[in-house]
């Protein structure tokens, strides 16, 4: 039944009302009343030069930036065959194949990083195998360092590359496959020509996903990372609780929020557009 | 033929390596919880419940275990009738501003929680809210709002309008169609909806990081204070226990799918 005006406003009312008051002003709020605590615009102005100007700083937008990155790619290359076993996978197969990613997916990220640190630590798991195998005469450093932040980063972001993708590969009709098969195309042409070109849009949206979530890490490269590790996120949470540095914290939210809005905008584009393309 | 079946058989294995590479770092914890070790050990020489004892005999653990639960269920209750609502209104209504009205409810996906959780911090420390269990919910509601929403307009989609109308021309007022049509139609949605919503919940860290204070410490907090200094077993123990709500939340979620299934294939 379709909702009168009045109708429609009220009930969804109350959903943006919580994300304006909770969400939308907080946000608007903390950030102008930091840069105000400045003085005036010049000043502003000012602190800003010297706040991206600064090594700490610089190196946390390059390191985050490099590590996004980094994760990215070992997502989309882990990703992609499990996403296509996952698409062609039947019965129990595909049962079991979407529980090892689902179980992990809905699992807090704490408990995953977790698991890591111990699987990774100087006497976990890995490190045994290596020293029981002899590959190595003493303990590689696995954690509390870059090694570290991709792995866990890698596999704390890895289902939601294999959701994307996961969708994108059942909505190929199998049909052209099959046409390009019969037509004499060998099974890696059938996949360079056919295959990877109608899922591109869903590498694409998976990728852009993985990197956006990833510039804002923060429990898994905090947890896992050395020194040399600090992201943004980690840098605005130190800025606010040890340093009490609010025109700084601040100033590096807008350079946070700015890249991933700028990337969730361009995330919609390429969704709309994949959505258009098959909407025939 | 050998080509094709190698290659078959390659991807297979690899399939079931990385798969297992998923479930492996959980399987190791829960293993390692039960370890009767006195230091984190994997695979433990002895097995024991010690851990378990030490957790739940713990005063401190218990009560983040009770406050993660209490602001999780408040949090569920909230995004789910909020979402219910919006979900409706979008399924049913006509908006002239709908993707921006969209992509305004999906945000806090996106924006890092970091930035969510400081600007919450920025509002809460104001108003001496810090540690206020129902705001720590209200907080979470925010983050757990967009994927209600997700779940809920796909469920709503399923509902023909058509079943409104026919029940409204049969003289059912809008609640009546509400109660009897709208909601046994979407019942699963909505059960996902607050099984999810829970879950987002009890698993959040960094915004109840900045919003707990000392008084409304949830288990992620704990766990995360506790990992600054040390990884010890009965964080294993703690995580085994989260897992084991997550498990038991999929499990539900699944055996509600499947008797919904069940039911249409019989009537039908």
């Amino acid at each position: 039944m379709p909702l009168r005006l009045a109708a429609k406003w009220a009930l969804i009312a109350p959903a943006l009302a919580l994300l304006l008051l909770l969400f939308i002003t907080p946000i608007g709020w903390f950030i102008w009343e930091s840069l105000t605590e400045l003085g005036s615009l010049e000043e502003v102005w000012l602190e800003t030069q010297a706040v991206l100007g600064s090594r700490a700083i610089l190196g946390a937008i390059l390191n985050t930036n490099g590590i996004a990155l980094t994760v990215t790619v070992m997502v989309l290359v882990i990703g992609y065959p499990l996403s296509y076993a996952l698409s062609r996978a039947r019965g129990l197969a595909f049962s079991l194949v979407l529980l090892c990613i689902v179980i992990p997916y809905f699992t807090s990220v704490i408990v995953r990083t977790y698991a890591w640190m111990v699987i990774l630590g100087r006497n976990g798991l890995i490190n045994q195998i290596l020293l029981g195998l002899g590959f190595v005469s003493e303990p590689v450093d696995l954690l509390y360092n870059r090694t570290g932040v991709i792995i866990g980063m890698t596999y704390v972001l890895l289902p939601y590359m294999v959701l994307t993708l996961y969708a994108a590969m059942k909505a190929v009709d199998q049909r052209l496959l099959q046409a390009a098969e019969g037509m004499g195309a060998k099974p890696m042409a059938v996949f360079a020509k056919v295959f990877l070109p109608l899922t591109l849009h869903g590498v694409t949206a998976g990728s852009l996903i993985v990197f956006i979530l990833a510039l804002g890490f923060f429990i898994t490269p905090a947890l896992m990372g050395g020194p040399g590790d600090i992201m943004m996120a980690m840098l605005i949470e130190r800025e606010i609780e040890l340093s009490h540095n609010w025109p700084v914290a601040a100033l590096m939210t807008i350079v946070l929020l700015g890249i991933t809005l700028a990337l969730y905008a361009l995330y919609g584009r390429v969704s709309d557009k994949a959505e258009g393309g098959f909407a025939r | 033929m050998i080509g094709p079946t190698l290659r078959t058989a390659a991807l297979q294995l690899l399939v079931v390596l990385l798969c297992t590479a998923m479930l492996a770092p959980i399987i190791i914890v829960v293993i390692a919880s039960f370890s009767g070790d006195g230091y984190l050990k994997f695979p433990p020489d002895t097995l024991s419940l010690r851990w378990y004892v030490r957790f739940l005999g713990d005063p401190r653990w218990l009560a983040s275990l009770w406050n993660s639960f209490l602001i999780a269920a408040m949090t569920c209750v909230l995004s789910t009738v909020l979402g219910f609502l919006a979900a409706y209104a979008m399924a049913r209504g006509t908006f002239s501003i709908r993707k921006t009205i969209t992509a305004l409810l999906l945000m806090p996906l996106i924006v890092p929680h970091v930035v969510t959780a400081i600007a919450l911090y920025f509002l809460s420390a104001r108003f001496g809210l810090i540690g206020f269990k129902p705001w720590i919910a209200v907080a979470h509601s925010v983050v757990a709002l967009p994927i209600v929403l997700v779940i809920l307009q796909s469920a709503l989609k399923v509902v023909d309008p058509n079943l409104e109308r026919a029940a409204m021309i049969f003289g059912c007022t809008r609640m009546g169609v509400f109660r009897r049509v709208v909601l046994p139609l979407v019942l699963p949605g909505v059960v996902s909806a607050m099984l999810f919503s829970f879950l987002t919940s009890f698993d959040e860290l960094v915004i109840s990081l900045f919003l707990a204070g000392i008084r409304a410490e949830t288990l992620p907090v704990r766990i995360w204070n506790s990992l600054l200094l040390e990884v010890e077993p009965t964080i294993a123990a703690v995580s085994s226990l989260l897992i084991a709500v997550t498990c038991a939340a999929l499990l539900v979620e699944w055996g509600v799918r499947r008797a919904r299934e069940r039911t249409l294939a019989t009537r039908n």
